[in-house]
């Protein structure tokens, strides 16, 4: 029969073809992304010392802002044709299409981040003084963490009236433990004040218990109404 | 049961004034915050209540992902309304009572912070409920309270740590209280789960009935829909 | 075959906050046959439709399709065409079924390529789907509708803005699926197309299944 992930693997590769022949969401992510570093750097004019403080809530703001646009793309091109119908009514499993969806938006945001770090870094002459390497395991856990939250709440909004205004009021409350996280993280490894070991761990808990949780409930969701 | 009601009403109003006569007149005036802790009595059982509530909308939102019964929605849906109602005035008079004793409107306390968050959680539950199309609703709502109740014990932590590198004024926590005080405490608690009660019973019967008038004027409409054409 | 029937429904309602769009649809369906559901807009067919597909829960009423309450069970054995055409518009014919294909474990492209031409197409078209013309993109949902070789066809408006050519062609593939054993059950307002080959016309109203024909009887709808 249908393997899960032969379906999650297919439709990975089919978002990613859609993707590269209409480039809607990347190219608005981009210049979306860019406005939004250039737009903080007027509003914030900080001293070296300083920027290493307020940076690790810049960039994670930037970074969530940007992601929400990403996010708000993802179901959308399903519901053209009302293509998510077909999924529906096919055997395949609910879960293969959310982790894809999850993996394609990873890939989105992350590509996203590392277009937009080095703008952050020219901008606000950043340099970690703590262990500079664990600022990768905070990025990706926190995308990780942004974005399987995204994915399933975008699922969500689409099937509300006001579609892409939800998405955000719906996520942000949820993610705030990870933001804070995140932050806080980025500015320990920024500022060497702190060990960020405990947001790393917490951020990894996060994880694992709303990727669990997502799992647990996309099926209700997709096949809701 | 429709005797019930105003019974419970009339009890209901008869322990809200005695409690209000505790909190004003007979409770002790707290020696160094002064009259302003009355509103102590206020706060603290309103935290309780909404907390009570917010849990009914939990037990009653994964009763519903289970049993798919629409009587238990009704039920989440009124415990979620009157919570949001109840967490606002612990988030108004949170400030009003911290300003004069602390000097500060607003601190990063865990218990003002942990608030703050179920309050956004659960405004936003309300959102996706006057938002999403009417068959879905439940679903979408009942999977919302579930994921929202995962986030607690995470921001709880997260706040606590937070607190633990940035060193906040040190608020209320320690030392004992007067059993004159915490008896007028318990009342007005009381007195506020009874009034939450019944306003959330009165909330389930009309939402009981607004479905049922939603489900007959379908019925009608389409009727006559049909017998026009 | 067996004696009972393939799809029964009993006392169905859906309802739509404050409109019901199906009010006690009571029926059952035999295996083999073609049947022709006619009615006005806003009549419930479409409902009826994305009930028995499993898309959209009842508000009441039980549904048994295949023997199963559970219609996740027998989603393998259905194919549903909607009046959108659930294609992807950016992806030629061949890829979009290519990937359906994969949601029913189906691996190889023979199956797609025979699905194509069984609708008239040509599988190496690679135009993309957004930009075929309306009766082709029709039959090329028809072709995804078809791929995992269902026992029964659900089908909304399938001739709608097709061309009379094309649509009597379609009607007429409709009857060799109906011969080869395959139930079928087509929404449209076009019944005149199905009079050859329909076993049966359903007729609804309001939300109700108002009567049943052998033969089609135009003027008896009103």
């Amino acid at each position: 029969m249908n393997s899960p992930p032969g379906v999650t693997r297919a439709t990975l590769v089919k978002d990613l073809r859609l993707e590269w022949r209409s480039k809607d969401a990347i190219n608005s992510m981009l210049f979306f992304a860019l406005l939004v570093v250039v737009i903080f750097s007027f509003s914030f004019d900080p001293t070296a010392e300083e920027s290493r403080r307020i940076a690790g809530g810049l960039v994670w703001v930037a970074f969530l802002f940007a992601a929400v646009v990403a996010l708000n793309q993802t179901w959308a091109r399903e519901l053209r044709n009302q293509v998510l119908d077909a999924y529906r009514v096919s055997p395949a499993r609910a879960n293969s299409l959310f982790l894809a969806k999850v993996t394609g938006n990873f890939i989105f945001v992350s590509v996203l981040e590392a277009l937009m770090t080095p703008l952050f870094v020219v901008f606000y002459n950043l340099r970690a003084i703590g262990p500079a390497y664990q600022l990768l395991f905070v990025a990706v856990l926190g995308t990780w963490a942004l974005v399987v939250n995204g994915t399933f709440f975008a699922a969500m909004s689409i099937r509300t009236r006001s579609r892409e205004i939800m998405l955000p009021l719906l996520l942000f409350p949820i993610t705030i433990p990870a933001l804070l996280a995140m932050v806080e993280a980025t500015s320990s490894i920024l500022t060497g004040e702190f060990s960020a070991r405990f947001w790393i761990v917490l951020l990894a808990v996060y994880d694992v218990v709303f990727t669990t949780g997502c799992l647990l409930f996309f099926e209700i969701v997709l096949h809701g109404e | 049961m429709k005797r019930a009601f105003p019974i419970f009403a009339i009890l209901t109003a008869g322990l809200l004034s005695y409690g209000l006569y505790g909190a004003l007149i007979q409770a002790p005036t707290e020696q160094t915050m002064g009259d302003v802790q009355r509103i102590f009595y206020y706060h603290v059982p309103s935290a309780w209540t909404a907390f009570c509530l917010f849990f009914v909308n939990l037990v009653a939102s994964i009763v519903y992902l289970v049993r798919r019964s629409p009587k238990v929605d009704a039920l989440a849906l009124a415990s979620a309304e009157v919570g949001v109602v109840f967490c606002t005035v612990v988030l108004v008079t949170g400030p009003i009572w911290a300003r004069p004793v602390w000097g500060i409107w607003w601190t990063w306390d865990l218990r003002l912070t942990l608030t703050l968050v179920l309050w956004l959680i659960y405004v936003s539950y309300l959102m996706l409920r006057r938002f999403s199309s009417s068959g879905q609703t439940p679903v979408m709502a009942a999977v919302l309270a579930a994921l929202g109740a995962l986030d607690v014990p995470l921001v709880y932590f997260s706040i606590w740590f937070f607190r633990t590198q940035h060193p906040q004024p040190v608020i209320g926590g320690g030392g004992s209280i007067d059993p004159r005080m915490l008896h007028v405490l318990l009342m007005n608690w009381l007195a506020f789960m009874c009034f939450a009660a019944l306003v959330c019973w009165s909330r389930y019967r009309l939402e009981i009935l607004r479905r049922q008038v939603e489900e007959t004027q379908a019925l009608e409409s389409l009727l006559a829909g049909g017998s026009s054409r | 075959m067996t004696d009972s029937p393939i799809i029964a429904v009993n006392g169905l309602v859906k309802q739509f906050g404050r409109f019901a769009a199906l009010r006690g649809v009571t029926a059952s369906f035999e295996a083999g046959r073609l049947y022709a559901i006619l009615g006005d807009n806003g009549a419930g067919k479409t409902t009826l439709l994305r009930v028995l597909a499993g898309l959209t829960p009842a508000t009441r009423g039980s549904i048994a399709v295949l023997g199963a309450t559970n219609l996740r069970e027998v989603c393998a054995h259905l194919g549903y065409m909607a009046h959108p055409s659930l294609l992807y518009d950016e992806m030629s014919g061949m890829e979009n079924l290519r990937y359906f294909a994969r949601l029913y474990g189906i691996q190889d492209d023979a199956r797609c390529q025979a699905v194509i031409r069984s609708v008239n197409l040509d599988p190496s078209l690679a135009l993309p789907v957004g930009q075929y013309s309306q009766g082709m993109r029709q039959r090329m949902s028809l072709a995804r509708a078809l791929l995992n070789d269902p026992r029964i066809l659900l089908l909304d408006e399938p001739f709608s803005n097709v061309d009379v050519r094309s649509a009597r062609e379609m009607a007429g593939l409709l009857g060799q699926l109906r011969d080869s054993g395959k139930t079928i059950l087509v929404v449209t307002h076009q019944a005149a197309l199905l009079r050859e080959v329909a076993d049966e016309f359903v007729w609804m109203e309001a939300g109700q299944i108002v009567s049943r024909t052998r033969e089609f009887q135009p003027e008896e709808a009103k």
